[in-house]
C-alpha cells in the first residue's frame, strides 16, 4: 500500500492532528451543550414554582405580597408582537419579492441587499434609540407600545426580507416560466404561484423573526416602557414580558423576583415551541 | 489591413414552401447580452402541422423557440432582431401585449412544472384568469382538456390530488392540458419527453398527432425517430442557423446539406 502515499508528511503526524481537532470540536460541542442546558435548568428549576393557571390570567402582584400574574405584560408583548407583524412582515416579504422577482441582480437590488444585511446587524438598543427619537419623542410625548412594535417591525424587517429572497429564489424559474406562458401576469404568478410553492420557506421566515424580537428588552426599554394597567390599546406604554422580567429582576422583593423567573421560563418555553414548529415544518418541506 | 475573413452569404436550404404559415420567423436574430445566439433565421410554420425542430446541443433550437411567445423578455440582456409574423402581425412589435400572445401561443417544457397546487386547479388557474366562466363551465373545460391531453381517465377520481402526486408522464399530460386549456392556436414544445419514461413518450407523441387536427406544434427534440415519427416539416439548426428546412420524410431519407446528413446519421451533435 506504500505506492498509494501522497504525502511525504509523517503519518504518525497526521493522525495526532487529525485525533486533536476531532477531540476539540467534540469538547466544544459539549461546552455549548452544557451551557444551553445549565441555562435551562436553571430557568426551570427557578421559575416552576409560580407556574399556575392564575400566572397567566391575574394582574402583576404588589412589592412583597404573592406572585399575582404576568397577564398584562403578556398581552401587552403579544398585542406589540402581533402589530410589529403586521408592519414588519408585509414590508419584508416585498422586500423578499422586490430582490428576488425583479431586482435579481441590478444594482438597486445590491444596495437594497446590502443595507438589508447592515440593518440585520445593526444592535437592537439603536433601533429602540431611534424609535425613542423618531416616535416617542414627537408629539404627544410618551412611551406607548405602538413605539414598541414599531421598533420590533423595524428589527423583523431584514430578517423576514432575507429569507423572503432566499426561500423565492429556491423556486425553479421553470415554474416561474411555464406561469408566464399560460398567460398569467407576473404579479399573480409571483402571489398565486410562487407564494405557494414557497410557502412553508415564507411562513419559517416569519415565525424566525418573531422568535428573533420575542427576547428583545433593549427596544422596549426605551419605547414601550412598562405598564401597571391592562394594555387596552397601544397608544400607552405598555407593559411587556421582557422589561418585566428586567424590571422585576433588579427589584429588592423576592415575589417579584419570582415572577421575573416565571416570565423567563415562559419565554423559553415559546422560543422552544416555535423552534420544534419551525423543525416540523422544515421537515415536511424535505419530504415533498 | 486585417479584414476579417469574409464568409460566404449563408443561405437555408429549403424544400418546400410553406403556405398561409401561422407563424413567420424573418431574419430572427438573438443575442444574449454581447453573444449573438441566432443569425437571420427564416422559418415558416405550417398551420395544423408538427414542425420539428432538431440540431446538436447550443445550436439554438430552445432560443429560437422562445422567441415565439416572448418569454425571454423577462431577462436583462435576452434580445431579439428581426421580425417574427403571427397572422401577419410582428409579435416582436414594441406594442404586442405579452398576456394575450402567451394564451394563443402555449409553452411545454422539458420538466413537467405542476403548480403546487391540486389537478384541478392546475388547469382551471389560467381559465379563471382569461375566461369569466361559471363553476359549471369551468368544470367542463377543465374535464374537456384533461381529455384532450388523455389523461382524465387517469385522474378523474383524484381532481383534488396535488398536481406533484402525478407520475413525470403524467404531470407533462397535465401541463399540456394547463396549456390546451387556454384553446391556444399553437403549442410550443421543448423537448417535452426527455425527462420522461419511453412509454410516457409513446403516450404524448400519440397525443401530439391528435392535436394537430386542431392546433399547430412546434416541437423541439433530440431524438430523431420522434422527429421522423411526428413531424411534418423538420428544421435542423446549426450554431445558430438554419441549415435546412423541409419535409421531415424526405429530409430523413434524403437530406439535400451534408452537415443534415451527418447530423441525421449521428456522426455529430
Ligand atoms: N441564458 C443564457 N445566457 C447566455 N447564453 C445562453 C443562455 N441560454 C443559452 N445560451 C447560449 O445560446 C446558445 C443556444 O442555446 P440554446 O439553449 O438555444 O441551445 P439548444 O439548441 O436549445 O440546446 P440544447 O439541445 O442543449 O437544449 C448556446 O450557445 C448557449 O450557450
Ligand atoms: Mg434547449
Amino acid at each position: 500500500m506504500t505506492e498509494l502515499r501522497l504525502s511525504h508528511r509523517p503519518a504518525t503526524g497526521r493522525k495526532v492532528a487529525d485525533v486533536l481537532v476531532r477531540v476539540f470540536s467534540v469538547l466544544s460541542a459539549a461546552l455549548g451543550i452544557f451551557f444551553l442546558f445549565w441555562i435551562l435548568w436553571v430557568v426551570l428549576k427557578k421559575g416552576h414554582t409560580v407556574l399556575s393557571w392564575s400566572f397567566f390570567t391575574s394582574a402583576p402582584p404588589s412589592p412583597g405580597e404573592g406572585v399575582g400574574g404576568i397577564k398584562y405584560a403578556l398581552v401587552g408583548t403579544l398585542k406589540m408582537t402581533g402589530l410589529a407583524c403586521l408592519m414588519g412582515v408585509p414590508v419584508g416579504l416585498l422586500t423578499g419579492v422586490y430582490l428576488a422577482e425583479f431586482g435579481r441582480h441590478g444594482a438597486f437590488a445590491s444596495g437594497v441587499r446590502f443595507c438589508v444585511n447592515l440593518l440585520m446587524g445593526i444592535p437592537s438598543i439603536l433601533v429602540g434609540l431611534f424609535a425613542y427619537t423618531v416616535i416617542v419623542l414627537a408629539a404627544p410625548r410618551h412611551y406607548s407600545g405602538n413605539a414598541g412594535a414599531f421598533a420590533l417591525a423595524i428589527i423583523m424587517l431584514p430578517t423576514v426580507a432575507r429569507t423572503s429572497e432566499d426561500m423565492l429564489l429556491l423556486v425553479p424559474d421553470a415554474l416561474r416560466e411555464s406561469a408566464l406562458a399560460l398567460g398569467i401576469p407576473r404579479w399573480r404568478m409571483i402571489t398565486g404561484i410562487l407564494f405557494r410553492a414557497a410557502r412553508k420557506g415564507l411562513l419559517t421566515g416569519v415565525l424566525l423573526s418573531v422568535s428573533r424580537v420575542s427576547g428583545e428588552t433593549a427596544p422596549l426599554l426605551f419605547t414601550a416602557l412598562n405598564n401597571n394597567f391592562y394594555p387596552k390599546n397601544l397608544s400607552q406604554p405598555t407593559a411587556n414580558l421582557t422589561v418585566t422580567i428586567y424590571n422585576y429582576a433588579m427589584s429588592p422583593y423576592d415575589n417579584w423576583q419570582r415572577v421575573a423567573w416565571g416570565a423567563s421560563l415562559v419565554i423559553m418555553a415559546f422560543l422552544l415551541g416555535v423552534t420544534l414548529l419551525l423543525r416540523f415544518i422544515l421537515k415536511e418541506r424535505h419530504r415533498s | 489591413m486585417n479584414v476579417p475573413a469574409q464568409e460566404a452569404p449563408f443561405e437555408t436550404v429549403r424544400d418546400v414552401v410553406v403556405e398561409n404559415p401561422v407563424i413567420s420567423a424573418q431574419k430572427l436574430d438573438f443575442w444574449y447580452g454581447q453573444s449573438q445566439a441566432l443569425f437571420a433565421n427564416d422559418l415558416d410554420i405550417a398551420p395544423r402541422k408538427v414542425t420539428a425542430i432538431i440540431g446538436p446541443s447550443g445550436c439554438g433550437k430552445s432560443t429560437h423557440l422562445r422567441v415565439y411567445n416572448r418569454i425571454f423578455e423577462q431577462y436583462r440582456g435576452q434580445r431579439a432582431g428581426g421580425r417574427v409574423l403571427l397572422d401577419g402581425q410582428d409579435l416582436l412589435a414594441p406594442g404586442t401585449d405579452s398576456i394575450a400572445l402567451r394564451r394563443r401561443i402555449g409553452m411545454i417544457f422539458q420538466k413537467p412544472t405542476p403548480f403546487p397546487m391540486s389537478i384541478f386547479e392546475n388547469v382551471a388557474y389560467g381559465v379563471r384568469l382569461h375566461f369569466s366562466f361559471s363553476r359549471k363551465e369551468l368544470e367542463r373545460k377543465v374535464e374537456e382538456s384533461l381529455r384532450a391531453a388523455a389523461l382524465w381517465d387517469e385522474v378523474k377520481d383524484l381532481l383534488h390530488k396535488p398536481g406533484t402526486a402525478l407520475s413525470g408522464g403524467q404531470q407533462q399530460r397535465l401541463c399540456i392540458a394547463r396549456a390546451l386549456a387556454m384553446s391556444p392556436d399553437v403549442l410550443l414544445m421543448d423537448e417535452p419527453t426527455s425527462a420522461i419514461d419511453p412509454v410516457a413518450t409513446a403516450r404524448i407523441e400519440e397525443l401530439v398527432l391528435q392535436l394537430k387536427e386542431r392546433l399547430t406544434v412546434v416541437i423541439v427534440t433530440h431524438n430523431m425517430q420522434q422527429a421522423a415519427r411526428i413531424s411534418d416539416h423538420t428544421a435542423f439548426f446549426h450554431l445558430g442557423r438554419i441549415i435546412e428546412f423541409g419535409a421531415t420524410a424526405k429530409m430523413f431519407t434524403n437530406p439535400s446539406h451534408p452537415k443534415t446528413e451527418e447530423y441525421i446519421t449521428g456522426r455529430f451533435g
